[in-house]
């Protein structure tokens, strides 16, 4: 099932500490730059896959490994948490 | 990280439930007894935690069905194959305990500081988070004009009916029923497209700010005819809910 | 501080003394058919679809879907087991033996990665996909196969926990050394047996 960022709200501000709906992220593969909120996000597998929304290139993953969050941000160019609005 | 300033966010906190308040046959509100609530803003969302005997968790997330300084509230529909809905719309009284984590979702919010026109769709139960923008902007006093769109299958599936008969002056709120219409029906009929927005969408000349909620299918679907309106997508917030 | 208890709430599938016995650690009986996906559900013409054997980026044989449709399949009846904990029971499905296909291609590789649409992976040893224990599956419980369930074709092996069953499947690469599949990646267990309860990497 397809939602977007907001669903993982939680999930992201358990392992970053604070709410990353409105952080920007640019896609490694594309260079799309947007809100977390808006990204595809794929929930109720082995894991939460995040893809880009304009590439669908697979930008995070968060595997629940043993009670931790294994995250692998490599798809990721960047992720700004405050950006300028 | 100062211990007490950040408790409210970063960790679970116990839930009371205070009242229930069946909406429709299956939608039904439960206003929450929060202590160490930090305050929210609307179209915000909390998850909850839900703990069996046996120790077996579910997790779900739901919209904030209220604003700031109300009670805290949500608004949950009964999913048939579901493993919480039908705890928390038939079971579920006051009394009962669960965990609370929240509010979370800096992205898809109002407040009156962001102005408007503000042009709210919802399909189905995407409308809570869009009747939390509402009371909030009634309960600040904004003047920002705000259009609620508001689609569901039929007229009993509406939720908060009598809440949003009421808005008037400058918040304007219109249904589409998608399944079937009552005798005597004054609304739109089907679902929201082109021409629906023709008569209710803000001209984009007028720089609106939008937020869509509800099911995906829908969701994008109807970003894509603001998309066709010129609405900048910058200005275009949505939440997916899942399901269609 | 300790999770209070939500009187009343239970888990929805309790399992059914029936399955006593069938059910590998960890795991319990749902009658739903969960759908997850690790991305969006590809839609591929059949015309277009081919399934494939390759190895070092090269096809050594190819199969049109007339050509798998026209080869024998079998109907099985199996268990599933998703990592995620749910189990279904008694699964209907028809397919071709991926032995069948492994079998006309000569090679001595020790493992595959079956790759799918929409670029998914995972790997497998060659011993258990031709072992008679694993499927090109088309056929879901007597109808074709659902897109959201990986039709049009998915690979069945219901010996491993069900991520190894990728759907939307296109074909295998044959490998000399094993290779982390997408999920083993990022944290699973690279063989992925439910009766020895091996989900994440270093079970």
């Amino acid at each position: 099932m397809a939602l977007d960022g907001n669903a993982i709200g939680g999930l992201l501000l358990e392992i970053f500490g604070s709410d990353m709906t409105s952080a920007e992220a640019s896609c490694a593969a594309c260079g799309a730059v947007g809100p977390v909120a808006e990204t595809t996000v794929y929930v109720r597998g082995p894991g939460t896959v995040v893809r880009c929304r304009n590439c669908t290139s697979v930008l995070m993953v968060v595997a629940r490994v043993r009670g931790l969050n294994c995250v692998d941000l490599s798809g990721l160019a960047a992720l700004d948490a405050d950006p300028p609005r | 990280m100062a211990g007490t300033a950040v408790r409210g966010r970063l960790t679970w906190q116990v839930a009371t439930v205070a009242a229930v308040t069946e909406e429709t046959d299956s939608v039904r509100t439960i206003a929450l007894d929060l202590p160490d609530w930090p305050g929210h803003r609307a179209g915000q969302h909390l998850d909850i935690r839900l703990t069996a005997e046996d120790g077996y968790s579910a997790e779900r997330s739901y919209s904030i069905a209220s604003a700031d300084g109300e009670p805290v509230m949500i608004t949950v529909e009964r999913l048939e194959d579901g493993e919480v809905s039908p705890y928390l719309t038939q079971e579920l009284r006051p009394g009962d305990q669960m965990e609370v984590r929240g509010p979370i979702g800096n992205w898809f919010t109002w407040g009156p500081h962001d102005g408007g026109p503000l042009l709210l769709i919802a399909g189905g139960s995407g409308v809570v988070p869009l009747r939390a923008i509402l009371r909030h902007r009634q309960r600040s006093g904004s003047s920002v004009p705000a259009r609620l769109l508001y689609s569901s299958r039929s007229l009993v599936d509406v939720i908060y009916r009598e809440e949003l008969d009421q808005y008037g002056g400058s918040a304007e709120v219109r249904y589409t029923l998608t399944r079937n219409q009552p005798p005597d029906w004054g609304g739109f009929s089907g679902r929201v497209d082109d021409a629906m927005l023709a008569r209710v969408a803000w001209p984009s000349s007028q720089r609106p700010l939008a937020f869509i909620c509800g099911p995906t299918r829908f969701v994008e679907a109807v970003a894509e005819l603001l998309i066709a309106r010129h609405y900048p997508s910058s200005r275009v917030k949505t939440e997916r809910f899942g399901g269609a | 501080m300790t999770s209070p208890v939500s009187r009343g709430f239970h888990r929805l599938n309790r399992p059914a003394d029936a399955a006593a016995g069938k059910l590998p650690p960890g795991q319990h009986v749902t009658t739903d058919f969960p759908v997850l996906s690790a991305g969006p559900t590809p839609h591929i013409p059949l015309q277009e679809w081919t399934f494939s054997i390759r190895r070092g980026g090269e096809t050594l044989r190819s199969w049109s879907w007339p050509e798998v449709q026209d080869m024998p399949a079998e109907t099985v009846t199996v268990d599933i087991h998703c990592v995620t904990r749910w189990s279904k029971l008694g699964t209907q499905w028809r397919g071709v033996p991926v032995r069948a296909l492994l079998d006309q291609v000569e090679h001595d590789a020790q493992y595959v990665l079956a790759f799918s649409d929409g670029g998914y992976t995972t790997n497998l040893p060659v011993k258990d996909v031709r072992g008679g224990q694993a499927w090109l599956a088309f056929d879901y419980d007597g109808q074709p196969l659902a897109p959201e369930h990986g039709g049009p074709a998915r690979l069945l092996v219901p010996r491993l926990y069900f991520w190894k069953s990728a759907k939307w499947v296109r074909g295998l690469e044959l490998l000399d050394h094993d290779q982390p599949g997408f999920w083993e990646n990022y944290g699973y267990n690279n063989y992925g047996d439910p009766w020895r309860e091996q989900r994440y990497a270093g079970d």
